[in-house]
């Protein structure tokens, strides 16, 4: 088993607007991109299971192959810039998808 | 025309660029000059304040660069969201320092400025005729809110830069207020008679430069041609590949595939990426679905109140361990001791080293560290009651006699004076909703002004 933060290129998140957070995970080749994708180490369930909210929030959760990645986005949990915010750009957020295992190919 | 060359500097006004990558870049003759100035990223608390971005220093020197270059080309410098948040006091601004350019460099310039502030009379009308909608996770707009923000911006498409271009008089030097990034390149790509979706699709990746190249650049050249777009970084070091600009096209969004902006919707799913070689992307296949009506994006944000906090170092392993219940002992005595202040606070933990980025999407909730850093944050209705409840705050964890407590002289570690920190007004955006508008042109008005010799 390989750990995504070995595996994939890019692993990231950010706010899109002040009221979401978006995640992007790019594969260096399609090849890598799809044996991921066949995986389904990385469904809605389960990176609704790994953040802790429900798969109805899910905004988005989308393949995207030209780019040879997965684009996730999700309601803001707290609104940004606001009293209690911990991460203005909403970039430290993908830390739960770096230890993802990923079968071997 | 055959194709239109568009350079964008840099992704963000007032960020830097290498002036021989510009340079290069002039020698393409470009047909216009597109730098972006806004942004929401670094918080409500610009827009509520009416702070920029970036020093003003830093805006003028980037313009006193631009703003000759494109005189000599005879091109139009488009700059856009002035200051960052976009308002007419920004753009107001930008153009005095155009016209100090003017002055100082000897230089004769139409410059032309429009306005997005949104009068709160039609918000509140548009309310009321239900033409306003939330977008996705934010609460519904109501009057009051609307009077809480300092200002309202609305994100201004193309047609108020095509209608400049269009003008008899083309102006040298456009200034423009908040505006969705892509839409100064897409006005370019409309007024030279080239399809709407692909201008659009070149605005949305050159408006950040060449963020979408490797290695990340700053300059980039995207050059508009009939049935596709090309996008070639102005640093010789950086390439712009096929998969690079497709992920670039889903940096910042919701999703990759459609792109809500003002009047409509730009959709990816058919787009082609292909290397034109091996350092050009040519990218194909986009398409621009209009909406029914025209929307745009507002953007406001008030003051809430003003906020101080206190940094406390924790590393008694004994303490870390119960840390959870010592700050629930903290809150409850502060709430005891001045229930007055408590009740018109906000007091927000931020225990670093459990949990404190990520709050409630950390999967690993329950690993903690060997030391841990607790912020308290308090926002009241004064900075002096900040100060009183986060001192009472600290005080209260420095001396509380836990648990198990072996050491009796201070439980916290602290870094910093002055121990309380004040840090001044404390903002959140409470508008950020679509409002249905009747004429795109119209509703952000422009003049025109000779400035110079």
């Amino acid at each position: 088993m390989t750990q995504l933060r070995d595996y994939a290129r890019v692993i990231r998140s950010k706010n899109s607007g002040p009221f979401e957070l978006t995640f992007d995970i790019l594969f260096d080749n399609l090849e890598d991109y799809e044996h991921f994708v066949a995986s389904k180490v990385l469904t809605k369930e389960s990176f609704a299971k790994l953040y802790q909210i429900k798969v109805s929030d899910i905004i988005t959760f989308e393949y995207v192959k030209p780019a040879r990645g997965i684009k996730i986005t999700i309601p803001r949990p707290w609104s940004q810039g606001s009293v209690g915010e911990s991460d203005m750009h909403g970039s430290q957020q993908y830390a739960n998808l770096l230890t993802l295992e990923i079968p071997e190919k | 025309m055959e194709e239109l060359r568009v350079l964008v500097p840099n992704g963000m006004l007032g960020y830097g660029f290498p002036l021989e990558d510009f340079e290069r870049g002039i020698k393409r003759q470009p047909h216009g000059i597109v730098v972006d100035a806004g942004s929401t990223d670094s918080g409500p608390q610009k827009l509520a304040l009416g702070e920029m971005t970036c020093p003003e220093s830093a805006y003028y020197r980037e313009l006193a660069t631009m703003i000759p270059a494109a005189k000599e080309a005879g091109i139009p410098l488009i700059i856009s969201s002035a200051g960052g948040d976009g308002t007419n006091e920004h753009v107001d601004l930008f153009v005095e320092m155009a016209e100090q350019i003017a002055n100082e460099q000897e230089l004769s310039l139409q410059v032309a400025k429009i306005y997005s502030d949104i009068p709160k009379n039609q918000i509140d009308s548009a309310l009321q005729s239900d033409k306003i909608t939330e977008m996705q996770n934010v609460p519904q707009l109501t009057q009051e809110e609307v009077e809480q923000a300092t200002v309202v911006t609305a994100q201004m498409g193309a047609e108020p830069y095509l209608a400049l271009l269009e003008a008899n008089n083309q102006p040298d030097v456009i200034i423009g207020g908040r505006t969705y990034d892509p839409a100064p390149t897409a006005a370019l790509g409309m007024y030279y008679g080239f399809d709407p979706a692909l201008a659009w699709h070149m605005g949305k990746i050159i408006e950040c430069g060449a963020i979408c190249c490797v290695p990340a650049e700053k300059t980039v050249l995207g050059t508009l041609r009939q049935d596709h777009f090309l996008i070639e970084p102005m640093s010789p070091h950086s390439k712009a590949m096929p998969h690079t600009v497709a992920a670039h096209t889903m940096y910042e969004k919701s999703s990759a595939f459609n792109l809500p902006g003002p009047g409509g919707t730009l959709n990816l799913e058919n787009c082609e990426f292909k290397a034109e070689n091996d350092r050009v992307t040519r990218v194909s296949g986009s398409r621009f679905i209009k909406d029914e009506n025209y929307t745009v994006k507002l953007e406001g944000a008030k003051v809430v109140g003003y906020r101080s906090i206190t940094v406390m170092g924790v590393r008694d392993p004994i303490l870390i361990d119960q840390v959870d219940e010592a700050l629930a002992y903290v809150r409850e005595q502060t709430k005891k001791e001045l229930p007055e202040e408590y009740a018109q606070s906000q007091i927000i933990f931020h225990p670093y080293g459990k949990n404190a980025t990520m709050k409630n999407l950390e999967s690993l909730a329950d690993e903690v560290g060997h030391e841990m850093c607790v912020i308290a944050e308090v926002a009241s209705p004064t900075q002096e009651m900040a100060q009183l409840v986060v001192n009472r705050i600290r005080t209260t964890l420095l001396h509380y006699g836990y648990p198990g407590r072996v050491a009796t002289s201070g439980n916290i570690g602290m870094p910093f004076t002055p121990l309380e920190i004040p840090l001044g007004k404390v903002c959140q955006f409470n508008v950020y909703h679509l409002l249905q508008i009747e004429d795109p042109i119209k509703q952000f008005p422009a003049t025109v002004q000779e400035v110079g010799k």
